[in-house]
């Protein structure tokens, strides 16, 4: 079934990583598979990188613990040996880092060049985006990545009830849209043309992380972004181009949108003040930010908005 | 009428109830009481409002804090009036048949799906699917209303102040819609029977809807409902009905044909 939020903040930052534990928790019973966030925290001239260097439910080896250690070195020398300048890399658990560096050059080469780290995977790269994703409630991910403190301008989240395909880290949402920085994009729903526009996206020389279709809405959007159309024309034509149910929430370093597909088949709900925009799959959710009783709505079939900082 | 007793895993209906029993928490005043949701579980509230009044001879509950839940106010059979102060989630008021409902709030998808009879009276938004598979009784949205209302609506009148999303009255086979502001497309698609009052723009049609005649009973069943429920009519309405083209129930297949003759 899945469940998506989003929130943003016009005004001041808030603390955003805490804001959407909350959200996502109250819409658990929507998908405990798995459970992601994308977080944006204040910019600074650093990039900032999620990646994770292996998935936790892969049978480990006796080795499991050295090969990981191994791998994040490697990751490290190759992103010097490209031209980063590394600030500082932490790790939440043995298999998933954060890691700031400086770094002029293009994103594409850089981030091709770190997943060919046998087992490495780039979450997301921004200057203020960062993506968390992994197994579990949205409970034990917000603790286990330390996202209460996390301060911030906007975010959007996912619980995952997997349908279109596995149960792991790369199947969860939401997705970078590789090699974009700061796009990132959560889903609820199935899209039913996935492998015609995997393969025009794989012509134009775009990877793809996961087997799911909802990556598709990242990279597809980025590409429109990247061929000149303004965030919310490239989501008016997705309503076109891409075939299926689907709600599907959009973040870029200023701004979230959100798209509803032409049947309207799934849920928003939408709650809207000068400072602060919260929307969800259910109400409950928003209530989670918002413990009063408030006027919301549902956005109708087809519909597109976008709301800037 | 008998006082619901709990035999084990099932109250005296058969309905499995497992875990839990009323909280008692309601303050009874005569035939009225009201109910404190906020501290209970979903399960609690429903029981507690069962209790109230299957056994406790309360005809008039309040509900207060709600706070968006799901599937709360479900399955009651009985003549009864509810008012909740605030809002719903999914599935509110689902399967009853007998109250007379009031919430001041919104509510979410699935309101009062499968009504059999009685009034549900919502003052602000509803979701889509509201009143799906509506049996009978009155729905009332003061505000606007998402996708597929209606749907498979079998008798009743759902009236709905602002506008509709697509596929409203989508297989509808009894029953009246009345809708006051614009409707999405698609409306009435693959509808059987019954009739749909609108008096915005309809965006689109659905297959086999088609307009009617709006004829002085309309007229007057329009004003009736108007006046029962205070709502501003507007002034004119068009109506839509099933065009009858789809009806082939008894178009046998050859084959069928065959064995029958």
């Amino acid at each position: 079934m899945c469940g998506i939020a989003g929130i943003i903040h016009r005004g001041d930052s808030g603390a955003v990583g805490h804001e959407m534990a909350s959200m996502l928790q109250a819409m658990r019973h929507r998908g405990p598979d798995s459970t992601g966030y994308a977080l944006y925290g204040e910019k600074t001239d650093l990039l900032v990188m999620r990646f994770k260097l292996a998935d936790p439910n892969d049978s480990g080896d006796f080795s499991y613990g050295d090969r990981l250690a191994r791998s994040r070195r490697e990751v490290e020398s190759r992103l010097a040996k490209i031209g980063a300048t590394i600030d500082r890399v932490d790790g939440a658990n043995e298999y998933a880092y954060r890691a700031t560096f400086r770094y002029e050059g293009e994103l594409k080469p850089l981030a091709d060049y770190v997943e060919d780290v046998p087992g490495a995977e780039i979450l997301s790269i921004g200057y203020s985006l960062e993506i968390v994703k992994d197994l579990g409630d949205a409970a034990t991910v917000a603790e286990q990545y330390r996202l209460d403190d996390f301060q911030g301008t906007h975010a959007i989240g996912h619980v995952r009830m997997a349908t279109e395909s596995d149960v792991d880290i790369a199947g969860a949402h939401p997705y970078w849209a590789y090699p974009f920085s700061d796009v990132a994009v959560v889903h609820n729903g199935q899209l039913t043309n996935y492998h015609g526009w995997r393969r025009r996206l794989e012509r134009l020389g775009h990877r793809f992380q996961s087997e799911c279709d909802s990556e598709i809405i990242a990279v597809y959007l980025a590409q429109r972004m990247a061929d000149g159309l303004s965030l919310e024309t490239a989501m008016k034509q997705s309503l076109d181009d891409l075939d299926g149910v689907f709600t599907y929430l959009v973040v870029t370093e200023d701004s979230l949108g959100m798209a509803k597909d032409e049947m309207a088949a799934k849920p928003l709900v939408l709650y809207e003040t000068d400072d602060l925009v919260a929307m969800a799959s259910e109400e409950g959710s928003i209530r989670a930010v918002v413990n009063r009783e408030i006027d919301t709505y549902d956005p109708y079939e087809g519909e597109v908005m976008v709301w800037h900082r | 009428m008998a006082p619901v007793t709990q035999r084990g895993r099932y109250d005296n209906r058969g309905l499995a109830e497992p875990d839990t029993v009323a909280p008692e928490t309601a303050v009874v005043s005569g035939h009225t009481a009201t109910l404190d949701a906020a501290d209970l579980t979903t399960r609690q509230v429903n029981l507690e409002l069962r209790r109230l009044l299957y056994s406790c001879g309360v005809t008039e509950v309040t509900l207060q804090n709600p706070g968006a839940r799901h599937s709360l106010a479900v399955g009651l059979l009985l003549r009864c009036r509810i008012t909740i102060e605030g809002s719903l989630g999914y599935f509110g008021c689902g399967l009853i048949d007998g109250p007379e409902i009031h919430i001041t709030g919104r509510v979410g998808w699935s309101v009062a799906e499968n009504m059999m009879s009685g009034v549900i009276v919502i003052d602000k938004n509803a979701g889509s699917l509201t009143g799906a598979a509506l049996r009978g009784g009155d729905l009332v949205v003061r505000g606007h209303v998402g996708a597929r209302t209606g749907i498979d609506q079998k008798g009743g009148t759902i009236i709905v102040g602002g506008n509709a999303g697509s596929m409203t009255g989508f297989m509808m086979q009894r029953g009246r819609q009345i809708l006051c502001g614009d409707v999405g497309h698609g409306m009435g698609d693959s509808m059987y029977d019954g009739a749909i009052y609108v008096a915005g723009k309809v965006a689109s049609l659905g297959i086999d809807c088609v307009e009617a005649e709006l004829v002085a009973e309309d007229e007057e069943f329009l004003d009736r409902k108007f006046k029962s429920y205070r709502l501003d009519r507007p002034d004119t309405f068009r109506k839509f009905v099933c065009g009858k083209k789809l009806w082939n129930y008894d178009n046998l297949e050859p084959n069928e044909r065959k064995l029958v003759l």
